[in-house]
């Protein structure tokens, strides 16, 4: 247990320091993050207009569907919140940063995910929280749903921090790959802030075995929600969101390694 | 077993490079090829070469950034791409061109975080930090950000970041670029100190042949990725035949000087260039000069590295 959690106290020592540092500027902190908290929010009432015209969106109603969109929206939230900065692993590899990094004696990943942590991008995770709030407010509650509601947001998350560092490894190969990345994990985020049955089958085929995103929200939402799976896949697929997160991450891990094996640092 | 271990260590870039619209050639570059390196603990070695011969990519293995193609390597009894992170404790490690303190926090808040890093114990930190403040004359710009800090003062800040955690190796890649003389001279009186009373193990790549004088008693050269020499910087200076160059501005012009153990190499108008050998003293020349002639200023032009080892080749 020590082994694993040693990294995660130097994740928050790091950080924690980025935090004080970026506090000193108080006025700054607070309105970058309501900002932030604004501009995500616009996003679901986006979907909140869409159903003054219509009563279901592929057979799910509005607080069904801010179901899925919280569930996914609190998973990518807390992966940009805590390995986003990983997107900037090509500028850190020009710069030399990344150099400096590897000469020091804590685990790489979590210096580059940890640098320059940045507190504001909780905005979006509040943002999240609260549309994920709402529509749990209907939900018939029961211990295993509630065991199934804090496994798909841990999983949720777990899925789309492989992604993030999976993605992001693209970058010790070409320099430029981080748009490639965000196609991934931001368009695959907005995929599944809808019922998957407004999508072609072979789209939520895409997402089930190719990019397993519909295990982020989709399957263990389905179980939470009390409803049948529209595509007929069985009701076991509703409990591997786990079982999904575990592989990418174990995929993720295998890919940095290799990453950084294959490392070249720049000329000087 | 030596410090720094290395043998027959290489490293290989594959490079592509456009040949046509759509085609591309595959070269292989050999940035280190078949290096013999062995350095004792307390040694103060100087790495030097020409611009691209290698000197950052052996030091990039080194310290466990680049994973060698071939070759055996160890440093402090281990491999260094493989034990990156245990090593990181007993080596710290200087980038002249680049900072490895964070840019927008104050020098204090950089170090306090190299502490956490490293796991420096406080007393231990507290007294190095004050140490090295002292030394480095760092006291005033702690509270400085590292972005606001001139080049010579951020690598003052850089060098005692390095030190923190008491490293056994130090590697300096290229300190003194860009410092100005006092600068230079303070940071070379420095690095002496910390060998001499720390025992610190130093290997620096350089341009400048100054530092390597002021430091190092031991040089290896390396040139197109191999190394061309190793030994003394005198024997350096004997090998390749280098010379230093007497600038003598005279009164009035005049023809060629001609005095023993110099040769005139240019003349235009009254100043006159003058090649002596690098191991030899100015004294004795300067005073043959100014006993013939009407001597209106003089000085001294240091071997350039770059003379040195083409010089070397050509001499073998």
């Amino acid at each position: 247990m020590g082994e694993l959690l040693t990294p995660l106290v130097r994740y928050y020592e790091i950080s924690a320091l980025w935090v004080r540092a970026s506090t000193t500027y108080r006025a700054s902190f607070w309105m970058l993050t309501i900002g932030g908290f604004v501009l995500t929010g616009v996003d679901f009432v986006g979907i909140w207009i869409l159903f003054h015209t219509v009563v279901s969106l592929g057979g799910f109603s509005l607080r069904e569907v801010a179901f899925l969109y919280g569930g996914t929206g609190l998973a990518i939230a807390l992966a940009d919140m805590f390995v986003g900065r990983i997107e900037r692993l090509g500028s850190m590899i020009r710069l030399g940063k990344l150099d400096t990094m590897m000469v020091r004696p804590v685990p790489l990943l979590i210096q580059v995910c940890a640098d320059e942590f940045a507190l504001r991008r909780i905005a979006r995770v509040l943002q999240a929280l609260v549309v994920f709030g709402w529509a749990s407010a209907y939900v018939e509650w029961s211990p295993a749903k509630i065991a199934m509601a804090t496994s798909m947001v841990v999983s949720g998350s777990v899925i789309f921090f492989a992604l993030f560092i999976a993605f992001a490894c693209l970058q010790f190969w070409t320099a430029d790959s981080a748009e490639v990345a965000n196609a991934f994990t931001y368009g695959g985020n907005t995929l599944t802030s809808y019922p998957l049955t407004v999508f072609p089958g072979e789209v939520v085929k895409a997402l089930t075995f190719v990019l397993p995103l519909a295990f982020v929200n989709w399957y263990p939402s389905l179980y939470i929600l009390g409803r049948d799976d529209p595509f007929g896949f069985p009701a076991w697929t509703q409990v591997l969101s786990p079982v999904v997160a575990v592989l990418m991450a174990g995929v993720a891990a295998l890919v940095w390694r290799t990453g950084v094996r294959h490392y070249r640092s720049t000329g000087s | 077993m030596s410090l720094i271990d290395a043998r027959g260590l290489s490293r290989t870039f594959t490079v592509y490079k456009r040949s046509g619209r759509l085609t591309r050639t595959r070269t292989e570059v050999h940035a280190v090829h078949d290096l013999d390196l062995a350095i004792e603990a307390g040694e103060m070695v100087g790495y030097i070469g020409p611009n691209g011969a290698g000197k950052s990519t052996t030091i990039k293995m080194l310290t466990g950034i680049l994973v060698p193609t071939a070759g055996h390597l160890r440093v402090a009894g281990v491999d260094p791409s493989r034990k990156r992170r245990s090593l990181a404790h007993r080596i710290g490690v200087v980038f002249g061109q680049r900072t490895t303190l964070w840019w927008d926090l104050p020098l204090r808040d950089s170090f306090e975080l190299l502490q956490k890093i490293y796991r420096v114990p406080p007393d231990r930190f507290r007294t190095n930090l004050a140490e090295f403040v002292e030394l480095l004359d760092l006291g005033d710009l702690l509270d400085t950000p590292v972005r606001q800090l001139s080049l010579g003062q951020r690598m003052r800040g850089d060098i005692t970041a390095s030190l923190l955690h008491d490293p056994e190796i130090l590697y300096l890649d290229e300190p003194t670029i860009g410092l100005d003389v006092v600068s230079k001279g303070r940071l070379r009186e420095f690095l002496r100190a910390l060998n001499a009373e720390r025992g610190t193990t130093l290997l620096l790549t350089t341009h400048d042949l100054q530092d390597i004088e002021a430091l190092c008693r031991r040089v290896v050269v390396i040139d197109h990725g191999t190394k061309v020499f190793d030994g003394p910087l005198s024997e350096l200076h004997r090998q390749g035949g280098s010379t230093r160059t007497l600038v003598v501005d005279l009164v009035d012009e005049a023809p060629p000087i001609a005095v023993e153990g110099a040769t005139t190499r240019r003349v235009e108008g009254p100043r006159q260039w003058l090649a002596f050998p690098a191991d030899a003293s100015a004294a004795p020349l300067v005073a043959a000069i100014t006993a013939t002639y009407n001597v209106a200023d003089l000085s001294i032009q240091e071997p350039d590295i770059e003379d040195v080892i083409r010089e070397l080749y050509t001499a073998g």
